[in-house]
């Protein structure tokens, strides 16, 4: 059985087509998942996203234990600031992707992929003994909303009276929203501006009708997977499982930028990384637009349009509601030369290669 | 909720068939319940006019955001007709699936269709799915 969020009843109540994800059953889609896609675009929309994993990681020692267990220069990270950020096996293999809030001087919170955060919180705790750090998992105590689109900070406005025009990207403060407790993060998976709500799992449900109430004169819709899926593809952005796996390090997804050599110290990951980072990787994750109307999907070989050998393979794909026709990333081989098409149950459509991200927001 | 019109009759892969009782002729689509599970539909391909088909034959495709499914002939016969307006707006399977969401008309041959559904009993089907 799927483990519902605290969300649940209000999800069947809007009528949403729910869907086991991670373990979870989490809202694919409330109506039409393009109608969720293009609300965000255009005006805003509204996630639950209490699938996530949320790890505190305390303690004088929790930078350096930081700096050591994950790719990223955490030490350096100012509080109230977010960074990306990865951790990886010893191999270099990613294991997670990750974003980490500094909430203080000695407080950090790591929010994790709902189908990996058990592993990572078990990874923390190893890595971090040796330091004085203390590493808990409270990923049940919490839920996460978020308001993603280029309303959402009048949305917002309309509830908390936080300072949202002085809350940078990457950047969270804590505040009351609707009464609760909060922390706001703008952070987020859409490719819009946004807002992520870290709150107590038993606010979860007011919060979610105070920001439906707010939202309701600027557009606001609630939004499923189906479009925060299609929305973190047209920005480029992967998704664990996906474009991320424990075979790909962070080269190979063109996100060796994340790997902070420049840290101090040794970190896990780092030697194998290194040596990753002097060589040219041999397949790149690359933007696909199709030519027809077929979709590429996760797992379809890319081939030769001339000859049909295969050199490389989607790793996820949709229509793009934004661009008007099916897009893709894939790894493909960096040797590979001549025109793309993807084998599309047995038919080769032709592609061709586009820059990353698929969309960027205007502003 | 979904609707299962009373004059249609239906398959397991969730196909409808009008106008079998009346006439050699029948159109073929896909059923309201079906499109509610696929989502949004982006892509149709319809068989050919003039091939030959065969009951329980993969004859087409539709495509939604999340998903692929192939459409199933429901009949053998010969395809008479397809609608190229849905081919162009895959999104009338969502909005009108029992009309101009159409997909194709089959020329029945004299076989004897095998295991259609009554309304009735399509909604049994989908009660049990969902």
């Amino acid at each position: 059985m799927s483990r519902p969020t605290p969300l649940r009843e209000v999800h069947e109540s809007l009528g949403a087509t729910l869907t086991d994800f991670a373990g979870w059953l989490m809202p694919l889609r409330y109506g039409s998942e393009s109608a969720e896609h293009n609300a965000v675009r255009q005006a805003a929309g509204l996630f639950d996203l209490s699938h996530m994993g949320e790890i505190h990681v305390t303690g004088p020692g929790a930078a350096a234990a930081l700096d050591f267990a994950l790719v990223g220069h955490l030490s350096a990270l100012a509080p109230g600031r977010a960074r990306y950020t990865m951790i990886c096996a010893e191999d270099g293999g990613v294991l997670d992707d990750l974003i980490v809030y500094r909430l203080a001087p000695e407080t950090f919170m790591v929010v994790a992929n709902a189908s990996n955060y058990p592993m990572v919180a078990r990874e923390l705790t190893e890595r971090a003994a040796g330091y004085e750090a203390a590493v808990e998992d409270r990923s049940e105590t919490y839920a996460l909303i978020a308001v993603q689109g280029p309303r959402s900070a009048e949305i917002l406005a309309r509830v908390t009276d936080a300072d949202l025009a002085g809350l940078k990207y990457y950047a969270g403060l804590p505040g009351a929203v609707a009464g609760s407790d909060a922390l706001i993060a703008r952070t987020g998976y859409t490719g819009e501006d946004g807002f992520e709500l870290f709150v107590a799992a038993a606010d979860a449900v007011p919060l979610w009708r105070a920001l439906s109430e707010a939202g309701e004169p600027y557009g606001l819709r609630p939004a499923g997977l189906s479009a925060r899926d299609t929305l973190r593809l047209e920005a480029g952005m992967p998704l664990y499982g996906n474009e991320l796996t424990r075979e790909i390090t962070p080269f190979e997804a063109g996100l060796g930028r994340v790997v902070r050599f420049d840290k101090p110290g040794d970190f896990v990951g780092r030697a194998a990384l290194e040596a990753r980072a002097k060589e040219e990787p041999r397949r790149r994750l690359t933007g696909l637009a199709a030519l027809g109307r077929r979709v590429p999907r996760h797992g379809y070989p890319v081939v030769l349009r001339d000859g049909g050998e295969v050199v490389g393979e989607v790793t996820s794909g949709a229509p793009s509601q934004t661009l008007g026709r099916p897009i893709a990333m894939a790894y493909v081989d960096a040797a590979a030369t001549g025109a793309l098409a993807v084998d599309i149950r047995g038919n080769h459509e032709p592609v061709e290669i586009v820059d990353l991200p698929f969309y960027r927001r205007s502003s | 909720m979904s609707t299962y019109p009373e004059d249609l009759q239906y398959t397991k892969e969730h196909e409808w068939i009008a106008g079998l009782d009346e006439s050699t002729t029948v159109t073929v689509g896909i059923t309201e319940y079906a499109a509610e599970q696929l989502g949004d539909v982006v892509f149709v391909q319809t068989p050919e006019v003039g091939s030959t088909i065969s009951a329980g034959d993969a004859v087409g495709e539709v495509e939604s955001t999340k998903s692929v499914s192939d459409i199933y002939a429901p009949v053998s016969g010969e395809v008479v007709e397809v609608n190229q307006a849905v081919v162009d707006d895959p999104s009338l399977v969502n909005s009108d699936p029992y009309g101009e969401g159409w997909m194709f008309k089959v020329r029945v041959s004299d076989e004897e269709p095998a295991d259609l559904l009554t309304a009735e009993e399509y909604a049994a089907l989908t009660s049990g799915e969902s």
